[in-house]
């Protein structure tokens, strides 16, 4: 039965976990998404699922047998942060380019030196080429709402891509949150069977899977793995719908909030958004005209979609939870302002960083970068554009 | 034990047209391995000579369930497989009768050394797989690099012999006695020149529930710079020489399975291996007096094993 329940982010993920019931789960431990993995174990001792729960001696291993599981031919899935997440780097590559359709919950969390367990999106953005489909989330509800998605997005006979779900670490994953469990035998129906294809363990069809390939295909090979990505994007938008249908919580690229008349426009993804919505709906109180586009998928990136949202803004500030360290501007600034380039009328736009290793980010720094905008959109000229928030120089 | 000529005419599961060198040890191996049991096979094999030389796309030289992931996991992803056949056995959605063996495999270097950990968590975890390492002593592959298994005082490309250096400094690793330290049923050292008892390990491995290890002796003409017309009787000098004591250690129980009538100096076998020839100048003898001492004492430790 659909129930209110109260649980952190950690907890969400495992109870979507327990009423899916994945053939194979495949994990190690790592702060802040060492509870998912540890809900899991026990989920197993207690009899309440049913697939194989392997516990390996790393990440790299956890994805390796992902992997392995995966092209046997059955449902698969793992969780991880971090330093996890940048030990599985190698293995992320291959279950992309195996087109396995792997969901993984990543917990993020920032990368060392120096050493932090907190959240930032430093690990999921390193991680941004290697040809998994990822997707962002707000809050508790959404992060079970987008991890039960996920197994559809993934399976899809178009698709057949690994698809990660993001988290934000101890801001949402250790953050208790009244959301809502649908009901165990509805969640099932709606991910549907496993549908295998080619599955290795159909022994009677021989097979040689990951060959070497040299010069003469692996270029026809590459591009031919783009397809499952860039076939995503409706299937996205359809299970996004249909779960709306069917739960009452519709989901598509992107969030926008207060935006029908806004000139000014802040975008931020994640648990930040959340705060941001506060410092919105102050600003409007004072009369301000600013609206909030938050990202939920980032891959494949809705650069289109985000562009006609934004194209008639005056200001735009896009804030990243991640440096890129000698780019023009972090990774989610330079996807934006690269897909606003086409059109003639563009809004002026700016990038900051805030929040690595989980520093916060309060109202009142959203409604600092508002005011930056509003000079901005005064002015037509963005003085700096690439600068931090909340950070002691 | 199957007799020579029902063995012959199973059928292949590794055939020919791969492009493994001149008097390779490699397909010798799996040739008798893969014909240890009638059960189908699933491999996932490390990056090396095996895997390159059979499946460049698109040709392959598997006439049966075959996969590559990456270089330092085939353990963890043979793992996956099984674990996977375990689960959809439970839940009913393969057959309760259908069989399938799992075989990991891998060189030195991806044995040895880069997938050790991987190996390690796979075998402590118990999943029910067989593990082959094809022990060439080298990173043959890429052009015979150093490996964790490569002998004391062999000239290899990351530790070559020169003027100030006699090849390699350090005692290969012992990578059996570590798999045996991982208290697994079956850890078994062999060699494709000794066809029936690699034969017969291979065969028990298969059989065992529970996770079983092979380290076996693997010719390489091309790195250790012999006459590859010479690979099998190399193979029996280096259980001659105790160079490769054969044995296995069954659920903690030690058996050697040969023991030369008369044991001979590792010269004979260092002797006919370029990788060695340097070994041979004055300024060297102490490495070769080192390299006996050691074959010696590893020969006298495994025989009081033996003994309980």
């Amino acid at each position: 039965m659909s129930a209110l329940k109260t649980l952190n982010g950690n907890q969400s993920i495992a109870e979507a976990v327990r009423q899916i019931d994945p053939d194979v789960l495949a994990a190690y431990p790592i702060t802040p998404s060492t509870a998912i993995v540890e809900t899991i174990a026990k989920f197993k001792a207690d009899g309440m699922i049913t697939g194989e729960f392997v516990c390996p001696e790393s990440e790299h291993s956890a994805m390796s047998v992902c992997i392995g599981a995966a092209s046997a031919g059955g449902r698969v899935m793992t969780a991880t942060a971090s330093q996890g997440l940048a030990l599985m780097w190698e293995m992320l590559y291959i279950a992309a380019g195996l087109r396995l359709p792997i969901v993984a919950a990543i917990v993020n969390r920032s990368m060392s030196a120096p050493i932090n367990i907190h959240g930032d999106h430093s690990d999921t953005m390193g991680a941004r080429d290697s040809g998994w489909i990822q997707i962002y989330s707000e809050n508790c509800q959404e992060a079970y709402d987008n991890f039960i998605q996920a197994f559809r997005i993934a399976e899809h006979l178009d698709v057949r891509t690994p698809v990660l779900v993001g988290l934000d670490g101890f801001i949402i994953s250790h953050s208790m949150e009244v959301i809502q469990v649908e009901d165990d035998d509805e969640v099932k129906k709606f991910v549907g069977e496993y549908m295998p294809l080619y599955p290795l363990l159909d022994t009677s069809n021989k097979m040689t899977v990951g060959p070497i390939d040299f010069t003469d295909y692996y270029f026809e090979h590459k591009r031919s793995q783009l397809e499952g990505i860039e076939n995503s994007p409706p299937v996205i938008e359809a299970v996004g719908k249909e779960f709306g249908q069917k739960f009452g919580r519709e989901y598509g690229f992107f969030e926008e909030y207060r935006m029908d008349d806004a000139e000014l426009c802040i975008v931020v993804m994640s648990s930040a958004a959340g705060t941001c919505k506060d410092a919105i709906d102050e600003l409007r109180s004072e009369g301000k005209k600013v609206g909030l586009l938050k990202p939920r998928v980032f891959r494949p990136f809705p650069h289109k979609k985000i562009a006609e949202a934004l194209k008639e803004m005056k200001a735009v500030a896009v804030l990243d939870r991640c440096s890129s360290p000698g780019a023009f501007g972090a990774p989610l600034f330079t996807e934006i302002r690269s897909g606003l380039y086409d059109y003639a009328e563009r809004p002026r736009i700016v990038n900051y960083v805030y929040g690595l290793g989980g520093r916060d980010i309060k109202v009142e720094h959203f409604k600092e970068v508002a005011s930056k905008l509003e000079k901005i959109a005064e002015t037509g000229t963005v003085e700096e554009i690439y600068s931090y928030i909340n950070l002691r120089e | 034990m199957a007799k020579l000529k029902d063995l012959a005419s199973m059928e292949d599961r590794l055939v020919p047209g791969h492009g493994m060198c001149l008097g390779c040890g490699i397909p010798l191996i799996f040739k008798i391995i893969l014909r240890a049991t009638e059960d189908p096979i699933i491999i996932a094999n490390a990056t090396g000579c095996l895997e390159v030389c059979t499946t460049i796309f698109p040709r392959t030289s598997w006439n049966m369930t075959w996969m590559h992931s990456a270089f330092e996991n085939a353990a963890s992803t043979i793992a996956g497989v099984e674990a996977m056949y375990k689960a959809l056995k439970m839940k009913g959605r393969i057959p309760q009768d259908k069989k399938i063996k799992f075989l990991g495999v891998g060189g030195d270097g991806a044995t040895y050394d880069i997938g050790l950990q991987a190996l390690s968590g796979t075998v402590e975890r118990g999943h029910d797989i067989v593990y082959i390492c094809y022990d060439n002593n080298a990173y043959a592959n890429t052009g015979g690099q150093r490996s964790s298994a490569t002998p004391l005082g062999a000239s290899a490309s990351t530790s070559p012999a020169g003027t100030q250096s006699p090849g390699k400094l350090q005692r290969r690793k012992d990578l059996t006695k570590i798999l045996v330290a991982h208290n697994i049923p079956y850890v078994a050292q062999a060699s494709p020149g000794r066809w029936k008892d690699l034969y017969n390990k291979a065969k028990k491995a298969f059989e065992i529930e529970g996770p079983a290890f092979l380290n076996v002796l693997c010719v390489c003409p091309t790195e250790w710079k012999y006459d590859e017309s010479q690979g099998v009787r190399l193979l029996q000098t280096a259980l001659d020489t105790c160079v490769w004591p054969l044995y296995e250690v069954e659920n903690g129980k030690y058996k050697i399975n040969y023991k030369p009538k008369e044991k001979k100096p590792v010269l004979e076998w260092l002797k006919p291996q370029g990788r060695f020839r340097h070994l041979f100048k004055e300024e060297n003898t102490w490495v070769l007096e080192k390299f006996q001492k050691q074959v010696d004492e590893d020969w006298e430790e495994l025989n009081k094993l033996a003994l309980y």
